[in-house]
């Protein structure tokens, strides 16, 4: 079967920057794909790359089976965009920039399938309204619905609910899931790490212009070499020996890290011949964000070698922002 | 409607949609040009023999016009596309660059010649005029027009902010247009100045534009009108190649 998406051996550069370093991956018809990585990892370059926006130094990307350099017209009408910036033209109304969109498509009657767009991303309301009289949440539902307009196969939203209020998140992500379920396929690429746990069947994380983990979401979060055992303590102070586990302390609330269940026996058994009382007691199972964690931290440990200085300047928040 | 046809319809809209500002301002400033030079120079200026000077001066301005409006619609068009972002709406589509091209030159052509005929309807309240050879007139101000929208293409393609833009525009379509005997027959130039006018190609769309109305002109029309062909072919081929090349479009 023809892969949705397939890029071979992409590399790009900046300047002095490497964007990307010899990037594989092959993205199934009918998946949900989520790239996941901290700002500057190369997300975006690789989904401009796939959108024609840029142009790759070497490798080869297809959409659908079809190369975006020598058959751009039939990958781009496999693929639609919703671009991270919040983009319109303040010429037109809702309608006029939906009409346009599908125009350059080459579409012709597609009034009825631009309504229903509209009308599922609650916009048939304000289809007359001038685009610049919308509010932020409104406009990002007008992208979605551009890139929409001539029935893309495969669906490519590139941090869609950054700044975007609960509501609209949630209304987001059930058609979006529609959309997966009717058979198209999905990549998506956000910061909230909890969103990709629900949605996506499998995940690349990108670092500096490479991907350092490519894995169903389930392999991934069970990869943990780790859960956590935190307590509430009264009566004495932990004991030294398990200063070691600890991964956070405050007040008398205590994180410890185990490497699997089996450890949980010996730990207890060790409070409990400290003396110390125990008030409350959680077992905190390792999601995809510390998962992400783990392995954004191992890489900055395991790449330490020369000519990374100019890209880990703009890799600075590791740190998923919730 | 084809990829080309909306994006064709699309520019026409955008500048529409403000023809206070990019049809009646235009018209209104041209306008007082005319008013304000004919009544200073009228007497003063040598033109051809018994022309008299506003008559002379109004296909100057017509063209100056024409020219100024097809570069501004172009350039200024694809820098707020660019500005704002919104361009993307350009680049995912599957748009060849022929299509992109000739969308964005005809648009400015059709907003050159609107303006054009609007300058032209008010001067004639003002001065009479005679239309020797309509053909010509038409010829000059098609291909004038191409030539200064694919330009003002070339500037918005290679600018990264308002201010290149109107730099290209002050800095180089200017001084070519004021300095193309607009006002003024280059015969009554020092020879110095006569040559150095026969270098620039927006003189020979002025020229061959005012014979369409007098019949009368610097230089022969037909040679006016292919070198004013050659650089039109020659600027689209630049163009051409930036975009296919996708120069600072496509990174």
């Amino acid at each position: 079967m023809t892969p949705a998406i397939q890029v071979q051996q992409v590399h790009k550069r900046f300047g002095a920057v490497q964007a990307l370093c010899g990037i594989d991956l092959e993205v199934a018809p009918g998946e949900f794909f989520g790239l996941l990585g901290p700002n500057g990892a190369g997300k975006t370059t690789l989904i401009n790359i796939l959108a024609g926006l840029a142009r790759a130094d070497s490798g080869s990307v297809r959409v659908m089976g079809h190369d975006v350099i020598d058959d751009y017209r039939a990958s781009r009408r496999a693929l639609g965009v919703v671009p991270q910036e919040l983009v319109f033209d303040p010429f037109f109304s809702v309608r006029e920039t939906l009409r346009f969109q599908s125009g350059y498509f080459g579409l012709k009657h597609n009034g009825a399938w631009i309504d229903e767009v509209m009308h599922h991303l609650d916009l048939t309301g304000k289809a007359d309204a001038n685009m610049r009289s919308l509010s932020g949440g409104m406009k990002r539902r007008v992208l979605v619905a551009q890139a929409l307009v001539h029935k893309p196969p495969v669906i490519v939203l590139d941090e869609p609910t950054a700044g975007v209020d609960v509501e609209l998140r949630q209304g987001l992500w059930e058609f979006v899931r529609g959309l997966n379920r009717d058979g198209h396929t999905i990549v998506l690429t956000t910061h909230y790490l909890e969103e990709a746990e629900a949605l996506c069947g499998r995940i690349a994380m990108m670092k500096q212009g490479r991907i350092v983990a490519l894995d169903t979401t389930r392999n991934l979060v069970n990869r943990r070499d780790s859960l956590y055992l935190k307590l509430r303590i009264a009566g004495a102070a932990l004991p030294a020996a398990l200063a070691a586990r600890v991964r956070d302390s405050r007040d008398a609330v205590h994180t410890l890290r185990l490497r699997s269940h089996a450890e949980l026996e010996g730990v207890l058994a060790q409070v409990r011949e400290a003396g110390v009382q125990i008030e409350e007691l959680e077992l905190l199972q390792p999601d995809l964000e510390d998962v992400f964690v783990q392995i954004m931290n191992r890489e900055e440990g395991a790449d330490g070698r020369g000519g990374r200085s100019a890209a880990s300047a703009l890799s600075a928040p590791a740190a998923p922002n919730r | 409607m084809s990829g080309f046809g909306t994006l064709l319809f699309k520019e026409l809209l955008r500048f529409w949609k403000v023809a206070f500002q990019t049809i009646a301002a235009p018209v209104l400033t041209t306008l007082l040009y005319l008013l304000i030079f004919s009544h200073v120079m009228q007497g003063q200026a040598r033109v051809y023999g018994a022309v008299p000077y506003a008559a002379f001066l109004v296909p100057g301005l017509v063209m100056m016009a024409v020219l100024q409006n097809a570069f501004a619609n172009s350039s200024s068009s694809l820098i707020q596309s660019k500005i704002s972002g919104n361009i993307i709406f350009l680049l995912l589509p599957p748009l060849s660059y022929w299509d992109f091209f000739a969308a964005y030159v005809l648009a400015s052509v059709v907003r050159g010649m609107v303006v054009g005929v609007g300058v032209l309807l008010v001067s004639l309240g003002f001065v009479g005029l005679s239309f020797e050879h309509p053909l010509w007139i038409l010829a000059f101000a098609v291909t004038g027009s191409a030539i200064l929208g694919t330009l003002g293409l070339i500037a918005g393609i290679w600018a990264e902010k308002f201010d290149q833009v109107a730099a290209f525009q002050s800095f180089l379509i200017m001084p070519l247009t004021f300095l193309s005997g607009v006002f003024y027959s280059i015969h009554s130039l020092p020879d110095f100045w006569q040559t150095l006018s026969r270098f620039n190609p927006f003189f020979y769309m002025i020229d061959g534009f005012r014979y369409g109305f007098f019949g009368v002109s610097d230089i022969n029309p037909v040679l006016s009108l292919g070198i004013a062909a050659l650089s039109l072919l020659a600027l689209t081929a630049i163009t051409l190649a930036l975009l296919k090349r996708g120069y600072k479009l496509r990174h």
